[in-house]
């Protein structure tokens, strides 16, 4: 018998530090699982595996209404003021809070991340369109980025699989 | 509670499969469940991460998670991937006879 493995394809279009997480965590989950992972990197998820940014992403508080004044142990549901967070290292601050956060959960940076999934069988693949408009190139990226594809590509290539665009 | 009869000996399940206690695991049983897994033989370095994860510090009857597993054990992701192809998260639990890992890293 010849079934079909399972195939997840995750679209990562967002370069925030928060935003990049879902697909590696997921990833990481099917890949343990014994699903097929590929991921396809676009805008502004590029940065996850250019080598210059991937160990820079950020996230920032202006507009983000989740983020309270909890994560720094103030309880209650007070939120961070707008007007503060325009203020110039509230986003270091805000990135390093998160960084430290995800480190003691265990949980390893974008870089170590992405090289455990290609270890464990991932396929990751950068979108032509995108690396065209921002003048990248393969040698931009991390190792393990497989190469650089077409929006037709990624379509044959995820024939028959889930995909989850974030 | 379900039981299933492994390598000779009656032991106990749950709904998936996994053993619930794990006492009853035996070197046999391990080899008896790689088998069905597709994993003929078991080498030195599948027992040294079996060995691993029945040595859990948490001393739970859960398999750790991946990642826990390959910085613990010094087994790379890769070798772990390798030695337990399609699905090691699962596949290590049932041959460790250990419940399905807690985490998602």
């Amino acid at each position: 018998m010849t079934e079909k493995n399972r195939h997840i394809a995750f679209i990562c279009s967002k370069g925030n530090l928060d935003m990049a997480y879902p697909a590696l965590v997921m990833g990481w989950a099917a890949l343990g699982n014994g699903i097929d992972v590929t991921i396809f990197f676009t805008f502004w998820g590029l940065d996850m595996i250019n080598k210059s940014r991937v160990d820079h992403l950020e996230i920032a508080p202006v507009a983000n209404t989740s983020m309270k004044m909890n994560l720094m142990g103030v309880p209650g549901n007070l939120g961070i003021p707008q007007i503060m967070g325009v203020i110039p290292g509230m986003t270091a601050f805000a990135t390093a809070l998160m960084n430290s956060k995800m480190k003691g959960l265990g949980v390893p940076p974008v870089r170590e991340y992405l090289q455990m999934l290609v270890d464990a069988g991932a396929k990751l693949y950068a979108c032509k369109m995108t690396v065209d408009m921002m003048g990248l190139s393969m040698d931009d990226f991390i190792e393990g980025v497989d190469s650089i594809v077409t929006a037709g590509d990624f379509m044959d290539m995820t024939e028959d699989a889930q995909i989850i665009f974030i | 509670m379900p039981t299933l009869e492994i390598a000779g000996k009656i032991v106990q399940v749950n709904d998936e499969g996994f053993m619930t206690d794990p006492s009853e695991w035996t070197q046999e049983i391990a080899s008896a469940i790689a088998k069905e897994e597709g994993i003929e033989t078991l080498t030195p370095n599948h027992w040294k991460i079996i060995e691993f994860c029945r040595q859990n510090p948490a001393g739970a009857s859960k398999s750790p998670t991946l990642r826990a597993i390959t910085t613990g054990s010094g087994i790379s992701t890769k070798e772990l991937f390798s030695l337990f192809p399609k699905g090691p998260a699962k596949k290590v639990a049932r041959i460790a006879g250990l419940g399905k890992p807690e985490g998602c890293v």
